[in-house]
């Protein structure tokens, strides 16, 4: 059987990897973007200088050949469906008996004036990472020369606007953050944590320009980006601008054909798409029905992978499940490392009550959510501190409560040996709100998880 | 992306306060002073000479770093590293590279063309020794100096992190003590210059018929000997069981604390491949092999009353003392810090890391342990592993980290941004 993989992130190439695990299919993955797969969260580190682009691809070049997945770098402009063929822009045709479409996402750009300027680009593909980079050099030199325009400004307060950030500033170009909401992130964070990283950012010098809109984006006589034009009326001249208000999923070259798409491609619970034999997986798929508490379209690593995972099992075994599990995420803002476990939420509904302790140095925090009526343990929130994910899983499957999970809280920690554990903290914040008398009877350390996991 | 060859230029422009601009002359004189004194092979007013070169480099070196480090928020500090001559193997990384390389070829083999520094260093060897400088007392203390500074540095560098605060105060103390001060004094005190944290077979010396009668006639020296033994057959395996080789190669070790302290900035540079771990694992072992090979031919040798082997035995000893004392730990392991990383010698070629693998591989409780399924492939924990472990390739599958050859540096999981590593063992 011929399986075609089209796009080679991470959900893609788990499909890849997997299928050959359990089969000897001939497995070939297309892509118009590089030779060989790489992490696309890391391409901030290879503009940082902490990696060179070999540094991200997790499999060494000979890799694809042993294992028999065959590498194309093509750009696919056609699908035809019924006769199972794909039609690359260099005019080969290719036939295929399955399909994975793993395409991804693209950055967003909402209709505004100048967004097709020279200089204005997302940060979602190694294209984009090129784009910065020749943009990048006039910046920092100016900045050098106290001199000329030394700005960029990025439109879109979320993961990959920060990250952006933090790209632009290793290298001292000053950045001008334009966030629509009232607090960074804060349609995920809730108003603590995102304040904890308003103040982050401050302290890194990035302007943070909170409630400010993008109106247009001006250009120079040339058609580059000279200047963005706000909502309120302020012009902030910039070299650069950075359009990060989100991904949606990449699937303009499949509009018109047989194939049912929404925003993304929609798929059941098997991830098969209308059409049979085809499947999508990652960002460009959307659930009809998606689990439980789960968005349609989930454009994060994690599930990309899973994803992966689940079409190779379905093609080769018997249909499976796309069982996501528990809801996880992390990032990092500048230095601040964020994870978050089940369902925390930004503006909590009445039914959540959670418990909150924050560092004095206001860079690390703990938030325990739970049912306010049951006191059912609902999800954990971590800025700077570092949780195990099987432990707090274990204790959102099971519906612990609160109180045992407060007293057993050691467990979960995962910080560097000989790091403060601040788990008494939460304690004691507990016990301020509730007047009880709890204690923390559990400390850090794997003999004690290990049993833990393992008990019933 | 670009500046990973010989270019000097860098897409990110260096930014210098003027209080750094002074340290950078400040210790640029310092070292200058030895360079010239070097070069010149003889010293001149000794004293004022190395205390001026000792302060004016200290001085320049801890400023420089304060005003690097303090200026900008805790975290890790990793810009720019692939983009820098000194350490994306450009040109300054060649000619330090050059300049390590040669002034071991001269510690090992030309000591005459050291005679500068050796007087230089007169003072301060009669202070503490109570005898005249040599080659190896230069180098004791100019490596003791860079790993005190070097340390300091990465310090501030990692001041956010408790472990590896601890870690680097840990080797520096076991230097400055026991590999430098305490040795002197000995002489001083008309003992034999012991190396407390040095054993057979690292080194090799330790474990001959030479160094067992080297110590006749001393109590402490004849304790060392079979301390060091002790160490090897029964210290090893237990506290190894414990808590990985890291008791020994990231907290004790002389050499891993140089290349921990002053190697630091070089660790992004060893080889990450399935080819250099063959070529590792090969090596290593085969060090261990030679290394008791020659010590029990040198027993046997004088077991059986200097016969046959006479010759033979002195022959294996002074090829070992040659290519794996000299050529290997020294000139290659050091000077070629900024062209292969920092470790290279720990990696390929020190016998004591050998044995400290064998036990950490098969019979201990140290172990890295992956959060769940928290990795992003990124690839920092691989790129700044000193030990080139593929660290990337367990942590995305969710499985342990058990490899012989890993020290315990705690640097992938302090460089992983989603907190997906952890060392276990210590607590």
């Amino acid at each position: 059987m011929k399986i075609i993989i089209l796009g080679n992130g991470v959900s893609g190439i788990t499909a890849a990897r997997h299928i050959r695990k359990h089969s000897d299919h001939s497995i070939t993955v297309i892509s118009d973007e590089a030779d060989h797969f790489f992490s696309r969260t890391a391409l901030m580190y290879v503009y940082m200088g902490h990696m060179r682009r070999k540094d991200i691809q997790p499999y060494e070049d000979w890799f694809w050949a042993k294992n028999r997945i065959d590498l194309l770098r093509a750009r696919v402009e056609k699908v035809d469906f019924a006769a199972k063929t794909l039609y690359t822009a260099d005019g080969k045709t290719i036939p295929y008996d399955k399909l994975i479409l793993a395409t991804g996402s693209q950055p967003n750009k909402f209709g505004w004036p100048g967004q097709h300027l020279d200089g204005v680009h997302g940060l979602y593909h190694w294209q984009d990472l090129e784009a910065m980079e020749r943009h990048s050099a006039g910046l920092s030199l100016s900045f050098r020369r106290g001199a000329g325009v030394d700005r960029a400004v990025i439109v879109g307060g979320g993961l990959i606007g920060v990250e952006m950030a933090e790209m632009f500033h290793s290298r001292h170009i000053s950045v001008t953050f334009l966030v629509r909401e009232d607090s960074f992130w804060n349609g995920v964070l809730p108003s603590q944590e995102s304040a904890m990283i308003n103040r982050h950012l401050a302290e890194h010098g990035i302007e943070l320009r909170l409630n400010t809109e993008l109106k247009e984006i001006l250009p120079d006589d040339n058609g580059k980006c000279r200047a963005v034009l706000t909502v309120a009326g302020d012009t902030i001249d910039c070299g650069f601008v950075g359009l990060t208000a989100g991904v949606s999923p990449n699937v303009g070259f499949l509009k018109n054909t047989s194939l049912d798409i929404n925003k993304g491609i929609l798929v059941n619970e098997y991830l098969e798409t209308s059409v049979p034999g085809v499947y999508a997986v990652g960002d460009c798929a959307e659930m009809r029905n998606p689990p439980p508490g789960r968005r349609p379209i989930e454009a994060v690593w994690y599930t990309g992978r899973m994803m992966g995972e689940t079409v190779a099992h379905s093609i080769c075994r018997q249909p499976t499940l796309y069982n996501p599990g528990i809801w996880f995420n992390s990032a990092k803002f500048f230095d601040i490392e964020y994870q978050v476990y089940g369902d925390v939420q930004a503006k909590a509904p009445d039914h959540h009550a959670s418990v909150y302790w924050e560092h004095p140095d206001g860079k690390k925090s703990i938030r325990l959510v739970f049912e306010r009526a049951s006191g059912r343990i609902l999800g954990f929130n971590l800025m700077g501190v570092r949780y195990r994910q099987e432990v707090c899983e274990k204790w959102l499957r099971t519906g612990a409560h609160i109180e045992t999970v407060l007293q057993q809280l050691g467990l979960a920690n995962f910080d560097p040996e000989f790091f403060p554990q601040h788990e008494s903290e939460l304690v004691a914040a507990y016990n301020r709100q509730t007047g009880k008398n709890l204690t923390l009877k559990q400390k850090r350390g794997l003999p004690a998880v290990l049993q833990f996991l393992r008990s019933n | 992306m670009r500046n990973e060859s010989l270019s000097i230029s860098t897409p990110v422009p260096i930014l210098t306060t003027g209080k750094q601009k002074i340290a950078v002359a400040s210790a640029g004189i310092g070292i200058l002073l030895l360079l010239v004194t070097w070069a010149a092979g003889k010293a001149v007013a000794p004293v004022p000479v190395f205390l001026s070169a000792l302060g004016l480099t200290t001085a320049g070196v801890v400023i420089f770093i304060r005003e690097e480090y303090l200026k900008h928020p805790e975290g890790i500090k990793n810009n720019g590293v692939w983009f820098r001559s000194l350490t994306a193997r450009g040109i300054w990384g060649w000619l330090v590279g050059v300049v390590f390389t040669g002034f071991y070829v001269c510690l090992y083999w030309f000591p005459g063309y050291l005679t500068g520094l050796i007087q230089l260093f007169d003072p301060l060897s009669r202070m503490l020794r109570g005898t005249a400088a040599d080659q190896w007392f230069v180098y004791g203390s100019l490596y003791t100096a860079a790993m005190l500074l070097m340390g300091v540095k990465f310090i501030y560098k990692y001041r956010h992190n408790p472990y590896q605060r601890l870690r680097t105060f840990s080797v520096m103390f076991f230097q400055l003590g026991f590999a430098f001060l305490i040795p002197g004094l000995l002489m001083r005190l008309q003992q034999p210059e012991i190396y407390f944290t040095y054993f057979w077979p690292l080194s090799y010396y330790q474990g001959t018929p030479m160094a067992h009668q080297g110590y006749a006639g001393s109590g402490l020296g004849t304790f060392f000997f079979f301390f060091g033994l002790a160490m090897f057959f029964i210290g090893t395996p237990i506290l190894t069981y414990f808590f990985g080789k890291r008791w020994y190669c990231s907290w004790v070790c002389g050499c891993g604390g140089l290349a921990e302290t002053a190697g630091d900035p070089f660790r992004h540079l060893s080889d990450k491949s399935l080819k250099a771990w063959k070529i590792e694992r090969w090596m290593i072992h085969s060090v261990l092999v030679f290394v008791v090979l020659m010590t029990v031919l040198l027993w046997v040798n004088v077991a059986t009353g200097r016969g046959v082997l006479q010759d033979y035995s002195q022959f294996f000893y002074k090829t070992y003392a040659f290519l794996i004392g000299s050529a290997f730990s020294g000139v290659v392991g050091v000077g070629f810090y900024p062209l292969l990383g920092s470790r290279v010698w720990c990696r390929f070629g020190c016998p004591m890391a050998a044995w400290l693998g064998i036990w950490q591989k098969t019979k201990s409780k140290f172990r890295i342990t992956v959060n769940g399924g928290q990795c992003i492939s990124c690839g920092n924990c691989s790129t700044y592993c000193e030990m080139g472990i593929d660290v990337r390739a367990y942590a995305q599958k969710g499985q342990d980290v058990v490899r012989a050859s890993c020290v315990g540096c705690g640097i992938c999981a302090a460089v992983c941004p989603r907190g997906v590593l952890r060392l276990e063992g210590g607590e």
